[in-house]
């Protein structure tokens, strides 16, 4: 087990995990995410070659479209 | 230096009041420039607390009219506005609320087209949008022409807001680009609780004032989101992103492409 941050608050995940896993395994498209890890993003292309390690801490930001139409 | 009258006195007297505003800060106020992008949900907030600051010049630009639907969160509309011009009808309401604003109310879409000739004459910029290709058009468009803006997103029980700022994160620094079409579902497809359209834009109507008075930290390089189930709200630290495709070190954007007509709204008109 290794214990990461995501969003804010602290996980206990099992290595190896890609940053893809880490974001599926949290409900989340890969497709419809922006990832930063350690405070820096992240191309969605290197999402399945990022292996999470021990202390990461990982923002996962979601579109937000609204406001405007009928 | 702007003479107030007694009655302008009065109207801001708590803007006026505040330390960090004063007199000063109201003048700043007074002599702002404001471009609102859509009055919707957050265009009506926004609409509605930058007219009643007293901002001197407030744009509004939307090409959708007032429907039954949009009055459940579209506050600056009222009943009796069902199939107006929602720019008139926010022209209307801004009037009311606050005779020393001039409206330029653009009936109109947002447009690579007619983007920069918008954006041109105004301070500041406010994203209050509902589709990702103009959220992305208007980034563009504001980072190329080197204006401020406030980004907003709502959806169902959630908001996010960021303000730009030259040098800044931008919008695409986060979010390189569009989603795939309906991989994002819409207001009108996911639903929003209403007041969520009031909590986002009225944070956004506060940016735009702390930005004109210059008083506190903008959120800037900083992604707010908030979820409203658990009235837990998080801060998302960002810097600007070296491979973004506008504001990085290699643009590939330079100039403004039209933005493709997502297939996110399944309101057929």
């Amino acid at each position: 087990m290794a214990k990461i941050t995501l969003n804010d608050e602290a996980q206990e995940v099992t290595l190896p995990l890609s940053l893809t896993e880490l974001i599926k395994a949290n409900s989340a498209t890969p497709e419809m995410v922006s990832a930063q890890l350690n405070g820096e993003f992240v191309a969605r292309e290197q999402y399945d070659a990022i292996a999470i390690r021990e202390g990461d801490e990982v923002d996962i930001l979601y579109f937000m479209g609204g406001g405007q139409s009928s | 230096m702007m003479d107030f009258t007694p009655e302008q006195i009065e109207r801001y007297s708590r803007h006026i009041l505040l330390q960090d505003v004063g007199v000063e800060g109201q003048e700043k106020i007074s002599n702002g420039k404001v471009l609102v992008i859509g009055a919707g949900g957050l265009g009506a907030p926004v609409l509605l607390y930058l007219a009643a600051a007293g901002v001197g010049v407030i744009g509004v630009i939307d090409g959708d009219t007032v429907d039954l639907s949009n009055l459940q969160r579209q506050v600056i509309h009222f009943t009796p506005d069902v199939g107006k011009p929602k720019v008139i009808s926010a022209k209307e309401k801004i009037r009311q609320i606050n005779p020393d604003v001039k409206v330029i109310a653009h009936h109109d879409l947002f447009t690579s087209e007619n983007a920069f000739e918008l954006i041109r004459d105004y301070d500041f910029i406010v994203d209050g949008t509902d589709t990702f290709p103009v959220k992305f058009l208007i980034n563009d468009a504001c980072v190329i022409a080197g204006k401020p803006f406030s980004h907003g997103g709502i959806l169902r029980f959630d908001g996010q807001t960021m303000t730009h700022l030259p040098q800044t994160a931008c919008y695409r620094c986060v979010f390189h680009s569009p989603p795939p079409p309906n991989a994002v579902p819409a207001c009108s497809q996911a639903g929003v609780l209403g007041a969520i359209a009031g909590m986002l834009g009225t944070i956004q109507a506060a940016e735009v004032l702390k930005f004109l008075t210059g008083t506190g930290e903008l959120l800037a390089d900083r992604l707010l989101s908030f979820n409203a189930k658990t009235m837990n709200f998080r801060t998302v630290k960002l810097h600007k992103n070296r491979q973004c495709p506008v504001c990085g070190e290699h643009p590939v954007i330079t100039e403004l492409k039209e933005a493709e007509q997502t297939a996110c709204d399944l309101k057929q008109r």
